[in-house]
């Protein structure tokens, strides 16, 4: 048998700091701290010694540097992308409730 | 193999300008791209058109397509000429953007296999990490309850012993922690692709869906059920037996409920930090009137108990 695998849940109670955040990315600060700028993140904490990042953090990083890389969106138009993904999620999950497909 | 046409895959015609090509390009790439489309197969189909640009865009590449493709129509099986790659060095430079572990068969026969396999590769000067892989994972949600383990089953990008990228059918034990809720996404450091010339591997993300329940649907942390219940349990009000997740509980129905009426079993939905409720949804179910007698307990209540639930309808 084949050993057990524990990963990490990225949910909103795993909070991150920058140096994580880069790591689990694969991104140097600086990348990150420009997403901060355009708010495709929005860390707690003042100081990015202080931030700390929800678990959703990495998809959205993730999708925003696949969105940068195949079709060449900036950052202000990458997380533009996201919010109305997570709009358009939310919209289809309430037409999955009401009985649509 | 089977041969592609790259122009048809991007649906511009064979003397199509590199600025046509761009243009189709960046429009299917919209369409097809895995984090904004909701097509079947995006996935697969944005690969297909990301190879086809890789092709097409670069004239060194387009040129020697155009050649070996001149005898060939898309879906024909394919063996490239012998020797004939030795005309053209693909080395380097036209890997900008793509990776060439995600191209198939066909693209590596003719173009070989990029900068990071095949002869011309370089195992003192390369060190790469390897690419994060991203699957689905169906979880029922009586799992994500209690917690479980499945057994999945994936496709993983490798170096082979001659330094081409194999995908390497992968089996895997993992662990659905408790109180996982659909959306969220399991990491499982080191799990993705092998990493070249020593560099670590990737990693590996599950997002979990829930598979289809017939009794119960999740939302976020909380469930849902519809509890069919009798007119006099609506009526009058009652303990009535009521599934959940983590077994049969009991729940008083207040007199005077309707079809509709939520009421909440708090603290059991899925579990967690605050864990979430089951919110039971009655359904009204009337007996059917198919005796004498039954009927003339319909004409009954239809006497004792007058009412128009069309009031509000102005009828």
């Amino acid at each position: 048998m084949t050993k057990l695998l524990t990963g990490i849940v990225l949910d909103d109670e795993l909070l991150l700091s920058l140096r994580e955040l880069c790591r689990l990315c694969g991104v140097n600060a600086e990348s990150i701290i420009a997403m901060v700028d355009e708010g495709v993140v929005e860390p707690q904490g003042a100081h990015p010694r202080e931030w700390r990042f929800r678990g959703m953090s990495v998809r959205r990083v993730q999708i925003a540097l696949q969105l940068q890389r195949d079709l060449r969106i900036n950052l202000p138009g990458a997380a533009l992308v996201l919010d109305l993904l997570e709009e358009l999620e939310e919209l289809r999950r309430l037409y999955r409730q009401r009985g649509g497909i | 193999m089977e041969f592609k046409d790259y122009y048809q895959i991007l649906g511009v015609p064979r003397e199509a300008t590199q600025d046509d090509i761009k243009r189709a390009y960046r429009k299917l790439a919209r369409k097809y791209h895995p984090d904004v489309s909701k097509e079947k197969d995006a996935e697969a189909r944005f690969k297909e058109v990301g190879e086809a640009y890789e092709v097409l865009k670069d004239p060194e590449k387009r040129t020697a397509y155009d050649q070996v493709g001149k005898q060939w129509k898309a879906g024909q099986e394919f063996h490239p000429p012998p020797d004939w790659s030795k005309e053209f060095d693909f080395r380097g430079g036209g890997y900008t953007e793509a990776d060439p572990g995600q191209f198939s068969d066909f693209f590596r026969s003719i173009f070989g296999h990029g900068g990071r396999g095949g002869e011309h590769f370089e195992h003192a000067t390369f060190r790469a990490r390897g690419s994060d892989q991203h699957a689905k994972i169906l979880v029922d949600l009586e799992d994500a309850y209690h917690g479980a383990t499945r057994t999945i089953t994936l496709t993983i990008p490798e170096l082979d012993a001659q330094g081409n990228i194999i995908g390497q059918p992968r089996t895997l034990n993992v662990k659905i922690p408790k109180g996982i809720m659909a959306g969220q996404r399991i990491r499982l450091a080191g799990q993705g692709g092998a990493g070249f010339g020593g560099g670590p591997n990737g990693d590996l993300y599950l997002e979990v869906e829930f598979q289809p329940n017939p009794l119960f649907r999740a939302e976020k942390h909380d469930i849902y059920l519809e509890l069919p219940v009798t007119p006099w349990e609506a009526a009058l009000g009652g303990a009535v037996v009521v599934p959940t997740l983590g077994g049969k509980v009991e729940l008083k129905i207040p007199p005077g409920s309707q079809t509709g009426t939520k009421l909440r079993l708090k603290g059991r939905g899925l579990p967690g930090k605050t864990p979430g409720d089951q919110y039971v949804v009655l359904r009204l179910v009337t007996p059917p009137a198919d005796t004498p007698e039954a009927k003339a307990l319909y004409r009954t209540m239809a006497e004792k108990l007058p009412l128009n639930p069309r009031e509000a309808l102005g009828v």
